[in-house]
């Protein structure tokens, strides 16, 4: 066949050009340009080179804002992947109730960021929520506008409760894929319950497993909604994650050189994590395939 | 090693059964003596593997008892009934090396690491997969992991039966019968009785002391690769073995004669009046192929050469039948008739085998 030149065929791909370049290059690119300029207002703006970074690395707040985060995203998935493991493997196989328990497992996936803030927010209240009134009538002190422990217990639990189905239906999908045989092999070779778990299923589910985790990691270290309505980052800085306090720093000072250099540190951190995620997978499958 | 019963042993997937038509397995009384080979032979659907699976206890039969040496295991898990099954697909633990597979079984029984280690070495000879003990399990080819389910399956000296379940259908025919061979070995080394369910004729005649015939989730028959081919005692077994399967005509019975269509066939003995649908079968072995005078009159559709014989694909009133010709036999010239040899006649009623009341007086 004749290969036929046409240049005009680039045109084809413009759109896709403009696409990204509206949503992704140039938003990206203004923080970059943020990042390394100062001004004085009046809308002046000078060359400040990696002065912000600078001072972003040398600054406190930013380390312990980076130290809770990392913390709370270990929290979230120390126990919400064997949590969730743990309710695929007793999920009904099939029959009604297996399709019933997918649509309750679903549901808090459905609701959003902010109502479910809202939910706990009120749920937890020592006046009008049941939780806190409850809590605080059998003699408990809680009270997340106050307490450290009682604001990140909530903030975690809070989470656990919204996700945790996430990593449940993955890990259903999962199990579901694997064939009856293997059950019965383990049946006859009289394998225990621990190893048809260690060895048959933990296997089958370790490809959704990663993505489960990686969606987890990347979704709660961006974490915002939900604490800002629940606690506010409070008490003081308690449960001030990476982007409350960006937030409070862009938008709250209009701090916007250190912002940037921050916004893009934090990008960087989670694409290096999310790269290491990936090749981690990817290596996963290569040996399967082999 | 242990004398397996079925007593009164029907099996249905149905919460209410009611007609006979609702039961995958229907009712079945049967004895696997001890250390025989049984070749469980049907084809796809017609109850083998849930017999199997009853046997083995991954299924309980809804009709009826399991007996393992008169003792009755109905109620007991798979586990506590000390079986040992290969399936059909490949079942292998990925993560495990070769050897730990192989060593599965026996470590969740307990048994002492050096006999455990002995044991797995002779089961990877076995299997010749001795350079590959050490290799994860992840990533072999399909024979290869179902060798190694094979493996786990003999590796057990002890069990009360070993089951397979179409065991080799996804192993490569050179290997396959060298398998088949370990496995005959195995049989005749440790005397386990041992159930080889297969679709395959061939497989079967060749594995087993006794084959058991399984169609629409019955027994149709039990016997010796030969009794099976001599004396189907229903049709279904004379069209399932035997390539091609036995010539079945629909037929009217009198005495000592049978009459197809027009033609009036002799008999080997003189058969009792009956009232059911009457068929005369007979297989391709003893059907003669001739010129002019007696016989159905076929038209011969096309010639076959298989080598050890030719095989005659003949239409007979639309019907197909075959003959067999030894090799090195021409076909008649204008060969337009067939005729059957008496001894290969049999007679069914309802598709099952009636036997002459008496052998016909020589003439």
């Amino acid at each position: 066949m004749n290969k036929t030149v046409n240049q005009k065929a680039w045109f084809l791909v413009l759109p896709v050009l403009v696409l990204v370049a509206f949503s992704a290059v140039i938003p990206l690119m203004t923080v970059v340009n943020y990042s390394v300029q100062d001004t004085f207002g009046q809308n002046v703006f000078f060359w400040n080179g990696i002065m912000w970074f600078e001072e972003m690395l040398n600054s406190e707040r930013m380390w312990n804002a980076l130290g809770r985060q990392v913390v709370f995203s270990a929290i979230i998935l120390a126990i919400e992947v064997p949590l969730g493991v743990f309710v695929a493997l007793n999920m009904p196989k099939k029959g009604f109730w297996a399709s019933f328990c997918l649509v309750v497992m679903s549901l808090p996936l459905l609701i959003p960021w902010n109502v479910v803030g809202t939910i706990w927010q009120i749920f937890g209240r020592v006046d009008i929520g049941l939780l806190g009134y409850t809590l605080d009538a059998i003699g408990i002190d809680y009270n997340y506008t106050q307490g450290f422990f009682a604001a990140w217990t909530t903030v975690i639990v809070m989470d656990v409760w919204h996700w945790t189905s996430l990593v449940a239906l993955l890990a259903y999908a999962g199990l579901q894929s694997i064939p009856d045989a293997y059950y019965q092999a383990a049946k006859i070779d009289q394998a225990s319950r621990w190893a048809v778990f260690r060895y048959i299923e933990l296997p089958k589910m370790m490809g959704v497993l990663m993505i489960a985790i990686l969606l987890r990691f990347m979704d709660s270290f961006m974490i915002y909604t939900e604490p800002f309505v629940v606690t506010g980052g409070g008490p003081g800085n308690a449960t001030t994650f990476l982007s409350i306090d960006l937030v409070k720093m862009a938008l709250g000072q209009f701090d916007l050189g250190p912002a940037a250099a921050f916004s893009l540190m934090y990008f960087l951190v989670i694409l290096a994590i999310s790269w290491v995620f990936y090749t981690v997978m990817v290596n996963l499958d290569k040996r399967e395939g082999r | 090693m242990a004398k397996i019963t079925l007593d009164n042993l029907a099996h249905s997937y149905l919460p209410n059964p009611g007609s006979e038509d609702d039961f995958a397995l229907k009712e079945l009384n049967h004895d696997w003596n001890d250390g025989e080979a049984y070749a469980l032979l049907g084809s796809s659907g017609c109850g083998k593997s849930t017999l199997l699976n009853i046997i083995s206890g991954l299924l309980r039969p809804s009709h009826g008892r399991v007996l393992f040496d008169g003792q009755d295991v109905t109620d007991q898990a798979t586990a506590e009934r000390n079986i040992a099954q290969v399936f059909q697909f490949p079942v292998v633990y990925d993560t495990m090396s070769v050897r730990d597979n192989l060593a599965f079984p026996l470590r969740n029984r307990g048994l002492p690491a050096d006999e455990i280690r002995k044991r797995v070495q002779k089961v990877g000879a076995m299997i010749g997969m001795e350079a590959e003990l050490n290799r994860k399990a992840r990533g072999l080819t399909a024979d290869a992991k179902q060798k190694i389910s094979l493996g786990r399956g003999m590796v057990r000296e002890d069990v009360n039966a070993l089951l397979f379940d179409e065991p080799l259908t996804v192993i490569d025919p050179h290997m396959k019968w060298e398998l088949r061979t370990q496995l005959k070995k195995l049989h005749q080394d440790f005397g386990h009785t041992m159930i080889y369910v297969t679709h395959d004729q061939t497989e079967a005649l060749t594995f087993a002391d006794k084959v058991v015939v399984m169609y629409d989730g019955r027994v149709v028959q039990i016997g010796t690769p030969q009794e099976l081919f001599e004396r189907p005692a229903h049709t279904f077994v004379g069209y399932f073995i035997g390539s091609p399967g036995m010539n079945v005509f629909d037929a009217q019975l009198s005495g000592a004669e049978a009459r197809i269509g027009d033609t009036v066939v002799p008999l080997p003995g003189t058969y009792a009046a009956t009232t059911g649908k009457v068929q005369l079968g007979v297989r391709p072995e003893f059907t003669r192929l001739s010129a002019g005078g007696e016989g159905l009159p076929v038209t011969i559709r096309r010639i076959e050469d298989v080598g050890r014989h030719k095989i005659l694909r003949l239409d007979w009133q639309g019907q197909e039948v075959n003959a067999l010709l030894p090799e090195g036999t021409p076909v008649p010239a204008g060969a337009d008739r067939i005729t059957f040899d008496p001894e290969g006649i049999n007679l069914y009623e309802n598709d099952w085998r009636i036997s002459p009341q008496g052998r016909r007086e020589a003439a």
